[in-house]
């Protein structure tokens, strides 16, 4: 009969295509990354580690929220589609402490572990072992046009105050010309605007919980920091600023409409790069700045590699990530682009290397890296790790959440007031949810 | 007198419908034409339609960065395959609804169409958890399943429809000539059915081509279909605009080149028996 | 009629699909419910090896009971109506206008469908890229050609612009589907109407338009199915911020970004209601229009 012919076929297709995607493997390992510069770039490079190794590479490159929606499903779940994958400082505490990763404790002796950069080497440990190695590293940081602020007849110190760059702003402001006194990231997210505000937050004393994991929206040093960023943007940013995020912002410097910008410090080889910025020879650097209560408006973060442990490949991965955050990559990259477009921020060393301290950004960048202290973000104590985040696997979900009531009030459909008080809701009832309260 | 207006009104209708036709068909016309320019130019001020210098770079910047043919040629198996799985299923079932109807018929019809309504990120763990257990992540053989029955209900219901206009009174005519139900199927309804079937095949063709949560949630490296790809360009660094265009052309041009090669029998696909 | 081995193998060849759709609905559907019971947090090392605790109707009473609920059923109903009122009269219009004869209609349909071979991701893509970027993008461009300031539509017009971009893709559906339905109008009718004197509107009004009530039916049943678990559009362009979070989304933030499986699976059962409650309303038109 016809419908037994059809249910043959259709099984024996079904059957042909599930014995073809079975097929064996050799060495090849499957990296999930992001698709940024300094990855895409070392996609590049991949040929020279099969060369070297044997062992054949591939990618599965993605944009950042749908590399992390992938791999967290993929941990979660324990798919063990990837042998590398490419997460942040965010994750990787967490992850380890979960038993999702192969410790990075065997690493050989060439490969110094030393000399990682003490910050981003405790950013992705847990209990003091390493869970993933930094392919670059970053802060944030004050850039400036220094003819404008010339112009403006001021100068910008090396640490500034909050209210230094009000005054920046108010004095390169020339909204006629399209050119902006200060971009920032007002973008929902919690890894875009989210970060931004939390740093801010932070220099004003503000917190994201109490000791007893209660949100401290309610408090009036958000409102102070909500209020003076909501200001600053209004008065002096670009129009539509809710929804700049780090790319959006980059390209408004690198057209030269903005006098300042306070952002992640693998920013400045974008925006001294002449083929690229049109700024390239009148950019200045600074310490993110403060408000006088001893902490700095900067973050640390590190994108690094890191190996699932249900991979059947862990060597291989290993081999690679040994290769890939090496010293002599750099140097390779350094050969080949450039000393300023090597990926920053991961190892002492490269401070040391006399040809990068002849790059401008670099003294600036280490500074605001050894400025950054996870352990302890806040003016008053805090019961969690992380400076623009919070380190606790509810954190994104939360955060992305208030990042939008955030965006709301930057876009004028809200107030300041019934943001933080719709954001303390949230919070409060997330971590009800998971446990905390 | 009658044919002056005629063709007046002629020239205006004509004018019209290629206003509205160029209009809704800018936003692809314009991401063809910014894939051929440089960066710079892509951001002009004012955009430029012409006389700016057409470069392939683009192109070949995307090509370096991931490997288009093979992303193409997943999408072709798992979009062919999920297709063609799908008729083998849907053609018995539909065609026992259209000359065997029973009571229950149409609520079945409609229970089927309803499987649809479930959101896909709400069951994204549950099945997640069943392909990891079955060993079906990252296999062409495991999103043809899922996308077969997504599309199911869309397929049946179709073929339902097309098999309704079949007139009963042929089938009986051959069942008085003492035709078998094999002669039946193969020699009076496939030749009638053939092209509705080629309309439906078409249909599902495109909307599997166009899923993007499962084919992307599924697959890591092997498995990869043209969704996939265009992921990695969602919001690169700096000046993208040229590179975003190139790679949303190459995504978006094998199904665009089909779809209008066979435009004449997707709109009779597109019917679903509503004509008459 | 239909003989008794007619009707046996009629059950036989239908049981293939039917039972599949069934695993496929039940399989899913009934880890999702159990999970909508239990506390699951993958990241706190929830997984169902290790067992998941039970507990109750928690995670509805939270999911219902939180601040974004309500307004993200409002969206949803928005952004699904929107579109539907968008594409079912700009789609009776233009079925209507490419009726008429004109010269290049092969051509003119052509590109009229275009859009419909556009995936989802692409064309959110492209809109927010090249037609919405409130400084490079066309609009921008065209509406600093006529002296005004460019509107940042993304945050300012957000379920406007969704809507947009998605009226956009399903356009060709609709008018496709009218245009087809009102290429059967019989001819002699309307001429007679003409005749008569009697105005264009009411012709429309009396003849065309009940014409197509079936074709209408159609299309609103069928992009309704679609519509209701519309994700890339969003994702890509507002991610859910400005008012754009739909109940697709906010499940989506429930059980992606904070990885709360109980409380996203409890959001989905509720998904699931709503639309069944738009299904039986609908069916309820369409199982008539769909007796001939």
């Amino acid at each position: 009969m016809s419908c037994k012919t059809a249910l043959r076929a259709s099984a024996a297709l079904a059957l042909c295509v599930f014995a073809g995607a079975a097929a064996a493997q050799d060495t090849t390992i499957t990296i999930a990354t992001v698709n940024n510069g300094d990855m895409i770039r070392m996609q590049g490079y991949t040929d020279r580690f099969t060369e070297e190794t044997g062992i054949a590479v591939e990618w599965v490159t993605l944009e950042e929220n749908v590399l992390r929606q992938r791999v967290t499903t993929d941990i979660t779940t324990n798919g063990g589609q990837f042998d590398i994958m490419t997460i942040g400082m965010y994750e990787t505490p967490i992850w380890g402490a979960n038993g999702w990763l192969v410790p990075l404790d065997n690493l050989s002796e060439e490969y110094d572990v030393d000399d990682i950069l003490p910050a981003m080497r405790g950013g992705l440990s847990h209990d003091g072992t390493l869970y993933a190695a930094p392919f670059y590293g970053e802060s944030s940081m004050v850039m400036y046009r220094t003819d404008l602020m010339e112009a403006a007849g001021l100068e910008m110190p090396a640490a500034p105050t909050w209210d230094d760059i009000r005054a920046a702003a108010e004095a390169m402001n020339d909204p006629a010309n399209e050119v902006y006194g200060i971009c920032l990231r007002g973008k929902p997210g919690w890894g875009e605007g989210g970060a931004f505000i939390t740093v801010t937050a932070n220099s004003f004393g503000a917190r994201w919980f109490d000791e007893e994991w209660n949100a401290q929206f309610d408090q009036p040093e958000w409102e102070q920091a909500l209020t003076f960023f909501v200001d600053l943007m209004n008065s002096y940013g670009p129009p539509g600023y809710a929804t700049n995020g780090f790319n959006e912002n980059l390209s408004l410097f690198q057209q030269g409409r903005c006098g300042m910008w306070i952002d992640a410090t693998v920013a400045a080889s974008f925006v001294t790069n002449p083929n690229d910025s049109t700024v390239a020879d009148t950019v200045g650097f600074a310490l993110a700045p403060d408000n006088g209560l001893g902490k700095r408006s900067n973050w640390l973060w590190a994108w690094a590699l890191a190996i699932p442990a249900g991979t059947q490949q862990a060597d291989a991965a290993l081999q690679f990530i040994e290769w890939a955050t090496s010293r002599e990559y750099i140097e390779l990259v350094a050969e080949n682009e450039g000393w300023a477009n090597v990926p920053p921020g991961a190892r002492t060393s490269l401070y040391e290397t006399p040809e990068y301290q002849d790059v401008p950004f670099a003294q600036m960048t280490l500074d605001s890296i050894n400025a950054a202290d996870p352990t302890n973000p806040t003016v008053d104590p805090v019961p969690y790790v992380g400076i623009q985040f919070v380190a606790i696997p509810e954190f994104a979900g939360i955060a992305t959440e208030v990042s939008q009531e955030f965006a709301e009030v930057y876009a004028g459909q809200q107030t300041v007031q019934e943001a933080l008080a719709n954001a303390q809701a949230l919070t409060n009832d997330a971590m009800e949810a998971a446990g905390y309260r | 007198m009658a044919r002056a207006v005629t063709t007046r009104r002629k020239i205006a209708t004509t004018v019209l419908a290629w206003a509205i036709g160029l209009l809704i068909f800018f936003p692809i016309f314009w991401t063809i034409l910014t894939s051929f320019k440089t960066e710079a130019q892509a951001i002009n001020n004012p955009p430029l339609f012409w006389g700016f210098d057409f470069t392939l770079e683009n192109y070949a910047v995307v090509q370096e960065r991931s490997d288009y043919m093979r992303f193409l040629w997943n999408s072709v198996i798992i979009a062919g395959g999920s297709t063609i799985l799908g008729i083998l299923v849907a053609v018995p079932a539909a065609w026992s609804m259209a000359f065997v109807p029973s009571r229950r018929t149409k609520d079945i019809l409609l229970w089927m169409l309803s499987t649809k309504m479930l959101p896909a990120v709400g069951v994204l763990y549950p099945i997640s958890l069943i392909f990891v257990e079955f060993n079906l992540l990252d296999t062409r053989g495991g999103l043809i399943l899922v996308l077969m029955l997504i599309n199911l209900p869309i397929i049946v219901w179709m073929l339902y429809t097309y098999f309704r206009e079949i007139p009963a009174e042929i089938l009986e005519a051959a069942r008085m000539d003492g035709a078998t139900l094999k002669a039946e199927i193969l020699y009076v309804l496939t030749p009638m059915a053939i092209p509705g079937i080629a309309s439906t095949l078409l249909l599902n063709f495109i909307l599997a081509w166009n899923e993007a949560f499962w084919t992307l949630n599924l697959t890591a490296a092997s498995a990869a279909p043209l969704t996939a790809f265009i992921a990695s360009y969602s919001s690169p660094e700096g000046l993208f605009f040229a590179k975003l265009s190139a790679a949303s052309t190459m995504a978006i041009a094998p199904i665009l080149i089909l779809g209008w090669f066979s435009q004449k029998q997707l709109v009779r696909g597109l019917t679903f028996g509503a004509v008459k | 009629m239909a003989t008794q081995h007619a009707r046996s193998a009629a059950r036989v060849m239908m049981a293939p699909a039917v039972i599949l759709l069934l695993g496929w609905m039940l399989v899913p559907l009934t880890m999702t419910l159990w999970f909508s019971f239990t506390r699951y947090l993958p990241m706190r090392g929830d997984s169902i090896e290790r067992g998941l605790d039970w507990v109750g109707f928690e995670n509805y009473v939270r999911f219902i009971g939180s601040s974004s609920f309500w307004p993200s059923v409002q969206a949803t109903l928005l952004i699904v109506g929107g579109v539907l009122v968008i594409t079912v009269i700009l789609g009776v219009l233009l079925a209507i206008l490419l009726d008429q004869p004109f010269w290049g209609q092969g051509i003119v349909r052509i590109l009229v469908i275009a859009p419909f071979f556009v995936m989802p991701t692409v064309s959110a893509l492209v809109w927010k890229n090249m037609m919405m970027d409130p400084v490079n993008g066309m609009l921008a461009h065209l509406w600093r050609f006529l002296g005004m300031t460019p509107v940042s539509w993304l945050s300012d017009a957000s379920v406007q612009s969704i809507i947009l971009i998605v009226s956009w893709q399903w356009l060709p559906f609709a008018t496709l589907i009218l245009l087809t339905a009102i290429q059967s109008l019989d001819r002699e009718q309307l001429e007679a109407a003409e005749m008569d004197g009697a105005p264009v509107m009411a012709r429309f009004w009396h003849i065309v338009l009940p014409h197509l009530g079936r074709a209408i039916t159609i299309v609103v049943l069928i992009q309704t199915i679609f519509l209701l678990s519309i994700f890339a559009e969003i994702f890509v362009t507002t991610g859910g911020s400005f008012g754009t979070r739909t109940l697709t989304y906010l499940i989506f933030q429930r059980v992606v970004d904070s990885q709360n499986i109980g409380l996203g699976s409890a959001g989905g059962v509720y998904a699931i209601i709503l639309a069944n409650i738009v299904a039986i309303f609908l069916m309820r038109i369409v199982g008539k229009n769909l007796d001939r």
